[in-house]
C-alpha cells in the first residue's frame, strides 16, 4: 500500500513539472528575450540566460516603445488605456447587472419575465457574430475611437446578470420583512443588506471581468484608429507588423512581459475569487 | 422561480432596468437585426443602390468553395484544440488531485495562462516557432525540417492549435480539478485495496463520474476554438498562408472589414450566430439535466 502511493506520488509530480514547464516555457523566454539585445535576437543567438540590458529595454518600451526599427507607442500609454477599458467594462457590467438582477428578483411588473428573457439571449450574441452591424451603430453615435465606444458596447452582461440573480434568489425573506417592518424602502435594502451580502459574489466576477475587459481584441481593433487610443494587446501585435528577423524584439518582449502583468498578478493574488468567479460564472 | 416577499413599486423596476436594456437593444438587439436585414440584400459597390435579394447571399455564400474550405478548418482547428486542451487538463488535474505535496504550488502554476490574453499568447509562441529567431524555429531547421508557418499552411494550423490550446489549458484543468475533488476519496481507496491500479481505477470510477463536466467542458471549448482565438489567428497568420488557417469568425472579419462585402458577411454572421445559438441550447439542456439530477 505505501509501496503503491509513493509510486503514485512519483508519477504525479513527473507529469505535474513537465505541466508547470511548457505552460511556463514561452513566458520564460519572453523574459529572456527582453533582456538581450536586437542583434543577438536577430542573429539568433540568444541564450537561455538573462542578459545586460534588462533596465533600458523596459524603460524603452515603457516610455516610447520604439527602438531603431519599431516606431509603437509608449507601454505607459497603452497600459492606462488597457486599464480604463477593463476597469470600465468590469465595474460597469458589475454595476448594470446588480441594479437589473434586483429589479427582476424583488419587484412583479409587467414584462418582467419578458426583460429577463431579453437580458438572457444576449449570450447568444458574442460581439464577435455581429462586428460589422455594432461597429456602424458605433460610428453613428460618434464613439469610434472613444473610452465610450471602447467600453459601453461591452458592459452588458447576461452571466453577471443571471448569477447575481441566482445569488438573490437566497437572500431569506426574514431579512426583506425585517427591513420593511423597520421602513426601509427597496433603495434603502438594496444599499444596506443586498450590496454586502453579494461582496464575494462582487470579487469574484471582478477578476474574471477585468480579464475580459484587459483582453479585448477584435473590439478595440475595430474602434480604435488613433495610437493615443491604442490597448496594450493590439499595441504588441502592431508592433511586430510583418514579423521579420530584423526587428526590435528586445523591446517587443518586454512591452509583451508588461501586457501579461496585471491581468496574471490579479488571478495569482486573488485567486480565490478568481477560481469562485470562473466556476460561477459559467454554470 | 419566484420570492415571496417582494417590495411594491411602479416605477423603481424600470428605471433599475433601464441601463441593461438600453445598452442591450442598441449595441446587441438593434446590430444583430441589422446583420438579419444586410444579409438578404446586395448593395453595389458604392452603397449608391440596394436590393432586396432574399436568400441569395446564403446561397453564394454556403456554395462558395472558400467558405466551405473555412468550415473545414474551423472543425480541424476547434476539434484539435479541444481534443488536445481537454486530455492535458483532465491528465494534469488527476494528477493535482492525489494526496501530494505542493498541490496548491502546482495549481498555481497552472491556472495563471487563463489570464493571458489570446493575442498575447500567439506572441509568445511566435518568438519560440519564428523561422530565424525563435528557439525552436531554428532548432527544427537546423536538423533538417524545413520550418517556416508563414509558406506552409499545415505548420501555420499546427502553431494556431497549439496556442489555442496552451491558453485553455488552465480553463479545463480548474473544472476538471473541481470535479474529481468532489468524488469521495473512500470510493478510490476501497478500488485500490481490492487492487485496482491507477488507470482501472480511472476508466471504471472517475471517468463516469466526471462525464458531465467533460460534456459542459466540451460545448466551452467549441465556442472557445470558434469565437475567442480571433486574436491568435489575428496576431500570428492573419489567416495564412493561403487561408490555410481562415476559421469562420476570421473570414467573417476579412470580408466585412478588409473587403468590405457587407451582404456576404452579414449571411455569415447571421450563420455563426444560429451556430452560437444551437451550442448555448445544447448547454443549456445539460445544465437543466443536472440541476433535476
Amino acid at each position: 500500500m505505501k509501496g503503491y502511493t509513493h509510486n503514485g506520488n512519483w508519477q504525479a509530480h513527473f507529469f505535474l513539472v513537465i505541466g508547470v514547464a511548457v505552460l511556463a516555457f514561452p513566458v520564460y523566454l519572453a523574459l529572456i528575450g527582453s533582456t538581450w539585445d536586437a542583434g543577438t535576437i536577430a542573429r539568433g543567438e540568444m541564450p537561455l540566460y538573462p542578459g545586460p540590458n534588462m533596465v533600458s529595454n523596459y524603460l524603452l518600451a515603457w516610455g516610447s516603445g520604439s527602438g531603431q526599427r519599431v516606431m509603437g507607442v509608449p507601454a505607459e500609454t497603452m497600459m492606462l488605456n488597457s486599464l480604463v477599458m477593463a476597469l470600465a467594462i468590469s465595474l460597469g457590467k458589475i454595476a448594470i447587472s446588480l441594479i437589473s438582477a434586483y429589479a427582476v428578483v424583488f419587484f412583479r411588473f409587467p414584462g418582467r419575465m419578458f426583460f429577463f428573457w431579453m437580458i438572457f439571449v444576449t449570450l447568444m450574441l458574442p460581439v464577435e457574430v455581429r462586428i460589422i452591424p455594432t461597429y456602424k451603430v458605433v460610428s453613428d453615435l460618434g464613439m469610434i475611437d472613444s473610452y465610450l465606444g471602447l467600453t459601453i458596447p461591452l458592459i452588458a452582461s447576461a452571466t453577471a446578470t443571471l448569477l447575481f440573480r441566482q445569488f438573490f434568489l437566497t437572500i431569506p425573506d426574514e431579512l426583506v420583512e425585517a427591513a420593511r417592518i423597520d421602513g426601509a424602502g427597496p433603495l434603502r435594502f438594496f444599499w444596506d443588506t443586498v450590496l454586502p451580502l453579494s461582496r464575494t459574489n462582487i470579487a469574484a466576477l471582478f477578476v474574471i471581468m477585468f480579464i475580459y475587459g484587459w483582453n479585448q481584441y477584435l473590439w478595440p481593433l475595430l474602434i480604435t484608429t488613433s495610437k493615443d487610443m491604442s490597448t496594450i494587446v493590439i499595441g504588441i501585435v502592431k508592433m511586430i507588423g510583418t514579423g521579420d528577423a530584423q526587428t526590435d524584439w528586445q523591446i517587443i518582449m518586454a512591452a509583451t512581459i508588461l501586457a501579461m502583468l496585471p491581468p496574471v498578478m490579479i488571478v495569482i493574488f486573488m485567486q480565490r475569487w478568481f477560481v469562485k468567479g470562473l466556476v460561477d460564472s459559467d454554470k | 422561480m419566484q420570492r415571496r416577499v417582494i417590495f411594491n413599486n411602479k416605477m423603481l423596476p424600470y428605471l433599475l432596468l433601464a441601463p441593461q436594456l438600453a445598452i442591450t437593444v442598441i449595441f446587441f438587439f438593434w446590430p444583430a437585426l441589422q446583420a438579419i436585414l444586410q444579409s438578404l440584400l446586395r448593395q453595389d459597390p458604392f452603397g449608391l443602390r440596394t436590393k432586396f435579394i432574399w436568400f441569395d447571399n446564403y446561397a453564394v455564400v454556403l456554395s462558395d468553395p472558400l467558405y466551405l474550405n473555412s468550415v473545414k478548418t474551423t472543425f480541424i482547428f476547434a476539434f484539435s484544440v479541444t481534443a488536445i486542451a481537454m486530455t492535458s487538463a483532465l491528465l494534469l488535474a488527476f494528477m493535482a488531485d492525489k494526496n501530494i505535496r505542493g498541490a496548491g504550488a502546482y495549481k498555481t502554476m497552472l491556472i495563471w495562462p487563463y489570464a493571458v490574453a489570446p493575442a498575447v499568447a500567439a506572441v509568445l509562441w511566435l518568438f519560440i516557432f519564428h523561422p530565424n529567431i525563435g528557439y525552436f524555429g531554428r532548432a527544427m531547421r537546423e536538423i533538417g525540417i524545413p520550418w517556416d508557418y508563414k509558406l506552409n499552411g499545415n505548420q501555420a494550423l499546427s502553431l494556431v492549435i497549439l496556442v489555442a490550446s496552451w491558453k485553455q489549458v488552465s480553463y479545463n484543468f480548474l473544472f476538471f480539478l473541481a470535479a474529481l475533488q468532489s468524488i469521495p476519496k473512500s470510493v478510490l481507496e476501497a478500488a485500490s485495496i481490492d487492487g485496482a491500479g491507477s488507470a482501472r481505477q480511472f476508466w471504471t470510477i472517475v471517468f463516469p463520474l466526471i462525464s458531465p463536466t467533460s460534456f459542459f467542458l466540451l460545448m466551452v471549448n467549441m465556442v472557445y476554438s470558434f469565437f475567442d482565438t480571433f486574436g491568435v489567428i489575428h496576431a500570428l497568420t492573419g489567416g495564412g498562408p493561403g487561408k490555410a488557417t481562415e476559421t469562420l469568425i476570421y473570414k467573417v472579419y476579412s470580408d466585412g472589414v478588409l473587403f468590405l462585402d457587407l451582404g456576404g458577411s452579414s449571411a455569415q454572421s447571421v450563420i455563426l450566430m444560429i451556430i452560437v445559438i444551437g451550442l448555448t441550447a445544447v448547454q443549456f439542456r445539460y445544465i437543466e439535466r443536472k440541476v433535476h439530477y
